[in-house]
């Protein structure tokens, strides 16, 4: 790949890369870190096969510099919030009978648009709440539909602990929704 | 018989994996009684829905675009490491 090739690459598909960074980290500047980073790795390795479509050869860099950062993410988490499934605690959530503390309200995700839009940005508020961690893991499994195994061989954990980690992102998730959205 | 917790963590799991029979069949005997967890079930499913077709939102908006500072750093870059 040239220069040329490059700028002209940049111009086509570098709109496009910065979404699908975007749809994933959450984070303009990291998205367009890992753009960056592509480019740079295309620049630097020759392996562009020509019967495959530019886009497809990008984006396939483009997972993979995702996923390195949702790795460092990752590290940088300590050790002592890694949940093990006896420790998960969830204390706020239930009673020790197992009851929940606070009854699940009644609401439902918008079907309007409008309110739609609303509803989204009460959502993402939510998912930046939940620690780090925990939503790189959420959003790793509920936005890429990949399955667990990958994801957990992906950022070094086990299956059991991602299915600890996914229940308490989405009931912290769910937990702050019915508290921003029902009083909307 | 499952109570609230035990039932909740299903649910979620049935996002993740296949739940065996036994947990599928306590699962809907305690979903059949219990229309707090009944609750919690349709919206955890419907969250996770709605959070893929954000997602989804995001990559085929046309008017998210890569800035213009960031297109300028970036061929700067290349043009500096390509040397």
């Amino acid at each position: 790949m040239t220069t040329e090739n490059a700028n002209d690459w940049l111009n086509e598909h570098g709109d496009y890369l910065y979404r699908f960074a975007l749809a994933r980290l959450r984070d303009p500047h990291q998205a367009e870190d890992v753009v960056q980073e592509t480019f740079f790795a295309a620049i630097k390795n020759n392996s562009f096969a020509e019967q495959s479509s530019p886009r497809t050869w990008l984006t396939g860099i483009l997972k993979h510099k995702i996923i390195d950062v949702m790795r460092k993410k990752n590290r940088e988490t300590p050790a002592s919030e890694l949940m093990h499934e006896s420790d998960a605690n969830m204390d706020e959530f239930f009673d020790d009978k197992g009851h929940w503390v606070d009854k699940p309200q009644t609401w439902d995700v918008p079907d309007n648009l409008l309110e739609q839009k609303q509803f989204m940005g009460v959502l993402q508020k939510c998912i930046d709440k939940v620690p780090n961690k925990l939503a790189t893991l959420f959003m790793m499994r509920d936005v890429e539909e990949k399955d667990n195994q990958e994801i957990c061989k992906e950022l070094n954990i086990t299956t059991t602990n991602a299915w600890v980690m996914l229940y308490r992102a989405r009931m912290g998730i769910r937990k702050c929704l019915e508290i921003n959205w029902i009083g909307h | 018989m499952l109570n609230c917790k035990q039932a909740s963590q299903l649910i979620s799991q049935s996002l993740d994996k296949k739940l065996s029979l036994r947990e599928r069949f306590g699962l809907k005997m305690h979903l059949f009684i219990c229309k707090y967890c009944k609750r919690f079930s349709q919206q955890i499913q419907k969250l996770h829905v709605t959070i893929h077709s954000i997602s989804k939102q995001t990559e085929e908006d046309e008017n998210i675009k890569l800035p213009e500072e960031a297109k300028k750093r970036i061929v700067k870059s290349m043009n500096e490491n390509i040397k």
